[in-house]
């Protein structure tokens, strides 16, 4: 398959003359920094899990894996989704709602799952799918917010998200979101904790390769939240980065902390173009 | 939390006589080991899944008995021969003497 490298100029410039892909024409602006690596090529039947040079973790998943995420019930996440399609209708706080008052049927967030991490102007603060969830039931329904990371907020996310499945990811990155999102491509760029690495050592520079066992993928947050087999349940972007940060023998960050909301945007835009696949299923 | 096993069942509700049809089951539980500690070095009290049985018409059509290595979520697949309609049952027996269950019937086709 031929592949448009970014690197060289000549193709960077028949990128911009054709409009080719947004992503191209972003990579312009930010020339000292570079995105992707070395890009492998992909596997044959699953172009539609790549977007110009972005992988989805799916083309990096054995096919065991995959062949768990492509069927609906063999598919884990399903258990936290189907319990969330239930609690949908189900009427919680003091206002009397349930989240089917407002928005009728869950249909009706078809594309939600594209747009978030986004800007909200009334909050003024950038908002994740977890976190406006969460801004849901405290201001419209008058509930107790959700625990980061419980079975319930997890579900719920994965069941909005999911109404979206396999529209391009379509986060936005001007206006407001723009300090955010340098944010978050400084905090992937910078050297942390003792081994002294940053996430684009891994997932950029390395991508691709393996880490004895591990191969390490782009780290695209299109497929989350994910049913992780090591965790054996469903977990967020946010745990993944404490995750990875303790890896590497960094300081873990909170969930929903203003440094993984910014790393978030970044990551997530980075996957602009990739099909959303919550729940997806790794390894 | 009683909510937190839920069971899961794709069985067909039309099959013709003599087909061989696909069953798929999964129930969401954690699966505890027994051999965790929690954060108070203590260590957590085994509860998972022991048995789990099919029936079909009240008659055993596949039964499997679990063990500490299976997986959270366990998901187990298996064929039956149609001979006649009728209703599946699910069983899933836990450690603390809970057992869940699901239903579904099945026509004949044709």
């Amino acid at each position: 398959m031929m592949m448009i490298n970014t690197n060289t100029p000549l193709a960077l410039a028949i990128g911009l003359i054709f409009g080719l892909s947004v992503n191209v024409a972003q990579a312009a602006d930010m020339e000292d920094v570079m995105h992707f690596g070395s890009v492998t090529p992909v596997e044959e039947g699953l172009e539609k899990y790549a977007h110009g040079e972005a992988r989805s973790g799916y083309t990096y998943a054995s096919p065991e894996t995959r062949t768990l995420q492509d069927d609906d019930f063999e598919n884990p996440g399903f258990l936290w989704v189907e319990k969330a399609q239930e609690q949908w209708s189900v009427v919680d706080g003091e206002a009397g709602k349930s989240c089917e008052s407002c928005h009728g049927d869950v249909k009706s967030m078809k594309g939600v799952g594209t747009v978030y991490p986004k800007f909200d102007p009334k909050v003024g603060d950038l908002l994740n799918l977890e976190k406006r969830i969460n801004l849901c039931r405290t201001e419209g329904m008058q509930a107790k917010a959700w625990k980061w990371e419980s079975d319930e907020l997890l579900g719920m996310t994965a069941l909005v998200k999911m109404q979206s499945r396999g529209m391009p990811v379509n986060v936005a990155i001007d206006g407001e979101a723009k300090k955010y999102f340098d944010k978050g491509m400084k905090f992937y760029n910078t050297r942390i904790g003792q081994m002294d690495m940053a996430c684009k050592h891994c997932h950029v520079d390395q991508s691709g390769n393996y880490m004895r066992a591990e191969l390490l993928s782009q780290g695209q947050a299109n497929g989350f939240p994910t049913y992780r087999l090591k965790w054996q349940k469903l977990g967020s972007l946010h745990r993944r980065f404490r995750g990875c940060n303790n890896n590497i023998r960094a300081d873990k960050l909170a969930n929903g902390s203003p440094e993984y909301m910014a790393l978030e945007l970044y990551v997530t835009w980075r996957g602009n173009g990739l099909p959303v696949e919550a729940p997806s299923v790794r390894k | 939390m009683a909510s937190e096993h839920r069971p899961r069942v794709k069985a067909p509700k039309k099959a013709a006589k003599g087909d061989v049809v696909t069953i798929k089951t999964t129930i969401s539980h954690r699966m505890e080991s027994g051999l965790r500690k929690g954060k108070d070095g203590k260590k957590i009290p085994k509860q998972i899944i022991n048995k789990f049985e099919a029936l079909f018409n009240g008659k055993q059509i596949m039964s499997a008995n679990m063990f500490t290595s299976i997986s959270a979520n366990p998901y187990l697949d298996f064929d039956m021969k149609v001979e006649e309609a009728g209703e599946f049952e699910f069983k899933w027996y836990d450690d603390n003497g809970e057992v869940y269950s699901k239903k579904s019937k099945m026509k004949l086709e044709g």
